[in-house]
């Protein structure tokens, strides 16, 4: 998955580089001091001594100088390219993980579940942003320093030195293999993370029905477990990545031990000095440091391998819903048809959610479908609208298979309210009018003809009042009411309720459905109730149970012919 | 969101927070000094290998034919043994960390959750969910990852810096007297650029909060989004809180790695400083050539650990940053406590009474004005009204969601602000409007509201609520997971498995408030007779549009814009022709 990641990296190569070239600058300018300083010690300073070039101390002192201001000039110009690179990939990687999970299906988003994709756009890009910057500002430093110090020895005695770079693939090896033993373990945790997240939602949304029951305690037990589970996974995790950074040190300390032993024979054979191995020692140290400072990155980059994989997965999802090429014009002249559609959620589960439904209608006509809770009601709109594709059979509007029509110029032709319908928080108008290009004036009308304009012109800043998360200062029908207006509001060719009256009273529905009836003729209506007063006038009425249509026709027709709507009717007298 | 905004620009209070995170440590004072010694140990040992070395290089010294293979093998030997030591050492002490960074991690999430436990639900009403899991997962994240690391860090640089302080003293008193220049210097610049920096980390915590927030939010009604087509324009608004989040971060990040390089300019300029005054302090013949290079040996070794503790100032900040907003949390105030000396409800009987009770969410907007209501034990009191008239607002009530303003309200002539709430709640079952159910079987979510119920009695509650065919239908039965808030669970069954979870609890009290609005009435008349059975005896409290469903209840409330315009029967209510009668009259339009 690196490999993804570096095509997010590829347009920032040339400033990569660039900030490398500074920042190397900036370390050798670093380097620079020790080696001035050496040269003060071993050469002016005796000289001086000796009574010649006085002003050489202070000539070398303003070089050193100089070479400080340097180097903090160019760190910090440095550092401060490597987080702006760190910003725009992860501003990039974000936004397109963000623009794949809106456009995802609604059978994919169900198949990652919400928690694990919101986990997905916080912890794990968060880990990916985190080690962008860190490994570009540590990058560079221990790498230079790490080949410098090899180069330099090498200089010194080369077989001494290849017994100290001949522990370095051993070393390579150990940061390699836990890295890798610790990806899975760093996947395993953010799946952890996931459920964590779940448990947050699912008790901040019952947070009511918990407080009702006194169950507070057995949900903090519940978090307890996950909270265990997340901190024994991490523990796991890191301990296994907390091995690297000893046994690179033991490793290259060896070889250390191995540089002396080897030195003694070469010393003792004259092919090397004593002054070579002192020398050695303490280039040494700096390879020994830069090395740690690798170990340390490959921490940082096993976890965010395993975050970068995980959105990587979202990010490659194929597209399923692409519109099909072929335009095939139905035969007929129905606004909308059903053919024999077959759909279920699962395509394991025996019993399909919608079997072989047909039916067609006019435009400007009402269809209003009843049926038993489960029987399939909000699954036919969710296919009429391409939330789910159908499984076998096909769905026209204007002869069109839907399935042809790209989701956004299909999707426009409609205004619906679910029946878990989420209120933003936000303006009512914002509510309403759901970033469409909408004036005021279309906002004023929808909400007048859901009869929501009293409660909201009542309420202190009318149209800008600020509704809060989940709406929850909003009662039930005043949300419902909200919604309405939200899929009336631009005008749509079809409009679908589903159970969206169910929390107004009988005196709100009815005027609503007056509304309806005087200003939205011309729009196709679906109309989804339990109540038969809510769909008796409607042109056809579609009886569902189990997925089957028992039943089509007008409120007359039904009545004289269906069991199960005669049964629904009496049930509400 | 104003309210966020508040308390993000709080005085700042970096002191209390390091010494509540303090607190936290000092429970594992053990381990902790457990963790100093290992610290000390692998250093000291670290420090004896280079000595070692030199005995080692010794034996080398004379030269060609001559070395000394048996000291030479003997020091390297114990050269090995040392550095095996010293790392296995900080081995342990890495792993040593990471379990007390964890153990500090695990309470402080259970922390937070208790209080998130007891926090009013007003709080989750105003609170977006996504900035409090950021809190709870990224922000003690970030505590957590400083704690392992960056502790053992400023250890190491406390060892350090005091041991070569205490060379260098002995080599020069005078040549030190630069450093008092120096240290103050880089411990000034240190403040004063994380004295600027520290609002930068906090806007950074803040702004993931509120991304993270918007994120929640978003993909939780993604459906909606799909619907009207605002797939682009939501992702338009996630990308300004995006570039928000990133640019807050880099601020943050970029000023905030100014202070190494910042130090490590100090540090130069004080090593300048030595070599040129050394030579100096040489040419006055105060010092050997030999004292000037080993205190500059010193010296490096002084600046080296200050280097790194500077360079994970960064991390510090953020923690803190991080652990400010973690104990804001813990700090928000919680549900008021019970009083001091609140009984426990017990035997209820279910006589409840309100007396001229006012209420509004905000000061300025009375929702429920003068109520005067007594709903004898077993009585069935319906609640009816055009929607948004305070009707679930009385169930807040109620159930001490929130306290009324004025007046008061008693069960069994107890008022109920003088018993413990959690008596209080348990006295009522609730099915409300909103159900509500969770990740775990069809097993656990009907058995949730009591303790230990057998299998037999949920088989009885669900089939009483009609919900038993439907279950046995699904393919592990009652074992069958309920996933994501249930998604593929029509809300008309989300109600019949509540109704169901509610039939399981023997409670004197009962509150439907819109029970069934979304269950076909077909279905609602099969659980009718169960549905009577779960009320009797029991003081009910409906609330409902289906006028069909309540027509026998005892007492009728009308409520409009927060008052009760009517209260009678059914009959005596239908008789008046008034706001009843016209609502009646509307179902049959």
């Amino acid at each position: 998955m690196k490999k993804v990641l570096s095509t997010y990296l590829k347009p920032y190569y040339g400033r990569m580089l660039v900030g490398f070239v500074i920042k190397f600058t900036g370390t050798v300018m670093d380097l620079c001091l020790p080696w001035i300083l050496a040269y003060m010690i071993d050469t002016v300073i005796p000289q001086v001594g000796q009574g010649t070039g006085r002003n050489d101390i202070f000539i070398w002192g303003f070089v050193m100088l100089v070479c400080s201001v340097l180097a903090l000039t160019f760190n910090v110009i440095a550092n401060r390219m490597a987080s702006k690179v760190a910003r725009d990939t992860t501003e990039a990687i974000r936004h397109d993980l963000f623009e794949r999970i809106m456009w995802l299906s609604n059978a994919k988003t169900d198949a990652f579940t919400k928690p694990s994709l919101i986990s997905r756009l916080t912890t794990d890009t968060y880990n990916v942003h985190q080690m962008l910057g860190r490994v570009q500002r540590l990058g560079v430093r221990a790498p230079i320093l790490v080949i410098g110090g090899v180069l330099v020895t090498l200089t010194l005695d080369p077989v001494l030195t290849l017994v100290l770079v001949s522990v370095m693939p051993v070393t390579a090896f150990v940061t390699y293999y836990f890295s890798r033993k610790s990806i899975p373990m760093y996947n395993a945790l953010q799946r952890a993370v996931d459920q964590f997240v779940r448990l947050l939602r699912e008790d901040i949304a019952g947070i009511r029905v918990i407080k009702a029951l006194s169950k507070m305690g057995y949900e903090e037990e519940k978090y307890d477990a996950l909270n265990k589970k997340v901190v024994t996974l991490e523990r796991k995790a890191d301990a296994t990545m907390a091995i690297v950074n000893p046994a690179t040190n033991l490793f290259l300390n060896l070889g250390l031990v191995f540089v002396v032993i080897a030195g003694a024979y070469r010393v003792n054979q004259g092919n090397s000095e004593v002054g070579k191995i002192l020398a050695f020692l303490t280039y040494f140290t700096i390879i020994l440091n830069a090395m740690i400072n690798f170990s340390k990155m490959f921490v940082i980059i096993s976890k965010a391998v395993a975050s970068a994989n995980r959105i990587m997965e979202v990010i490659d999802v194929p597209d399923e819903m692409l519109p099909l090429v072929c335009e095939r014009l139905a035969e007929n002249e129905d606004y909308i048809r059903f053919e024999h559609v077959t759909f279920s959620y699962q395509l394991t589960k025996t019993e399909p959610n919608l079997t072989d439904i047909s039916f067609s209608l006019q435009k400007g006509e009402t269809l209003g479908i009843i049926g038993a809770t489960g029987s399939g009601k909000s699954t036919l709109a969710a296919l009429l609208m391409r939330l789910y594709d159908v499984d076998q059979g096909n769905i026209y509007i204007e002869g069109e298979d839907i399935r042809t029509i790209p989701t956004g110029r299909l999707r426009e032709k409609f205004g619906v309210v679910f029946q878990n319908d989420t209120i933003f928080e936000d303006t009512i108008a914002g509510n309403v009018r759901m970033g469409r290009t909408l004036s005021d004036e279309d906002v004023k009308k929808a909400v007048a003809y859901a009869k929501a304009k009293e409660f909201v012109e009542e309420a202190g800043r009318g149209y800008d009042n600020h509704i809060n998360i989940r709406g929850a200062n909003l009662s039930g029908g005043q949300k419902q009411r909200i919604l309405i207006a939200r899929a009336l509001a631009a005008h749509p060719d079809i409009l679908i309720l589903d159970d969206s009256s169910s929390a107004l009273d009988y005196k709100t529905d009815a005027a609503l459905r007056h509304e309806l009836a005087a200003h939205f003729a011309d729009t196709t209506k679906f109309i989804i109730a339990q109540r038969v007063s809510s769909i008796l006038h409607a042109d056809h009425i579609m009886v569902l149970e189990d997925g089957k249509m028992i039943g089509y026709g007008t409120h007359e027709e039904l009545l004289s012919c269906c069991e199960v709507y005669r049964e629904i009717r009496d049930s509400q007298l | 969101m104003a309210k966020g905004q508040k308390k993000y620009e709080k005085p700042k209070n970096r002191k209390r927070t390091i010494l509540r995170l303090g607190r936290y440590m000092i429970q594992y004072k053990y381990l902790m000094l457990l963790a100093l010694g290992l610290t000390i140990g692998s250093n000291l040992l670290a420090l004896i290998g280079p000595m070692l070395s030199g005995f080692a290089i010794d034996a080398i010294e004379p030269g060609i034919g001559r070395v000394d293979f048996a000291r030479v093998f003997y020091y390297a030997g114990l050269m090995a043994v040392f550095y095996v030591f010293s790392s296995i050492l900080s081995y342990i002490l890495a792993v040593l960390m990471i379990h007390i960074s964890r153990k500090v991690v695990y309470q402080m999430r259970k922390d937070v959750f208790a209080r998130l436990m007891e926090l009013p639900v007003g709080y989750f009403d105003t609170h977006q969910t996504g900035d409090i899991i950021s809190r709870i997962s990224y922000d003690i994240d970030t505590v957590n990852t400083s704690l392992a690391n960056d502790l053992v860090q400023i250890l190491t640089t406390l060892i350090t810096v005091i041991g070569a302080f205490a060379m260098m003293i002995i080599i020069s008193p005078k040549l030190v007297l630069i450093f008092a220049f120096t240290v103050p210097l880089s411990a000034i610049l240190t403040k004063y650029i994380t004295g600027k920096t520290h609002p930068l980390f906090r806007l950074r915590s803040h702004k993931l909060g509120e991304l993270n927030g918007f994120v929640e939010e978003m993909v939780s009604g993604q459906k909606t989004l799909k619907a009207y087509h605002q797939e682009e324009n939501t992702i338009n608004k996630f990308d300004s809180k995006n570039e928000e989040a990133v640019e807050a971060y880099y601020r943050a990040e970029y000023y905030g790695s100014i202070v190494g390089p910042t130090v490590n300019f100090v540090n130069n300029l004080s090593l300048t400083l030595v070599s040129m005054f050394g030579a100096l302090l040489f040419l006055a013949g105060q010092m050997s050539i030999g004292s000037i290079s080993s205190f500059i040996l010193y010296s490096r070794k002084f600046s080296g650990p200050i280097n790194e503790a500077a360079n994970i100032m960064s991390e510090l900040q953020s923690a803190l940053a991080a652990a400010e907003r973690v104990f804001n949390m813990i700090d928000e105030p919680a549900e008021a406590a019970d009083r001091e000396n609140a009984s426990e409800l017990e035997n209820v009987e279910g006589n409840v009474s309100l007396e001229n009770v006012s209420f509004g969410y905000t000061k300025e907007h009375t929702i429920i004005k003068g109520l005067n209501l007594n709903a004898e034990s077993g009585k069935l009191v319906a609640v009816v009204g055009s929607t948004g008239a305070g009707k679930t607002t009385l169930i807040n009530l109620l159930m001490r969601f929130y306290d009324v303003d004025s007046g008061r309200i008693c069960v069994d002539d107890h008022d109920i602000c003088d018993v413990t709430r959690k008596s209080l709640r348990q006295a009522y079952a609730m099915v409300l409007q909103d159900t509500w159910l969770f990740e775990g079987t069809v097993f656990e979510n009907i058995a949730y509201g009591k303790q230990g119920a057998t299998l037999n009695e949920v088989t009885a509650a669900a089939k009483a609520a009609k919900i038993h065919s439907y279950i046995k239908r699904l393919p592990q039965g009652y074992d069958t997971v309920l996933t994501d808030e249930g998604t593929n669970i029509s809300k008309g069954q989300k109600q019949l498995l509540t109704i169901a979870r509610a039939m399981l609890m023997d409670a004197p009290m009962l509150i439907l408030d819109e029970a069934t609005s979304n269950v076909d009435t077909r279905t609602e008349q099969q659980i009718q007779q169960a549905m009577r059975k779960l009320m009797e005896h029991k003081t009910c409290f409906v609330i409902a549009h289906r006028l069909s469903t309540i027509q026998n209840a005892d007492v009728i409330l009308v409520v409009n814009h927060g008052e009760i315009v009517e209260q009678g029967t059914h009959k005596e209510l239908m008789e008046k022709m008034g706001f009843y009668y016209q609502m009646y009259q509307a179902q049959f339009e």
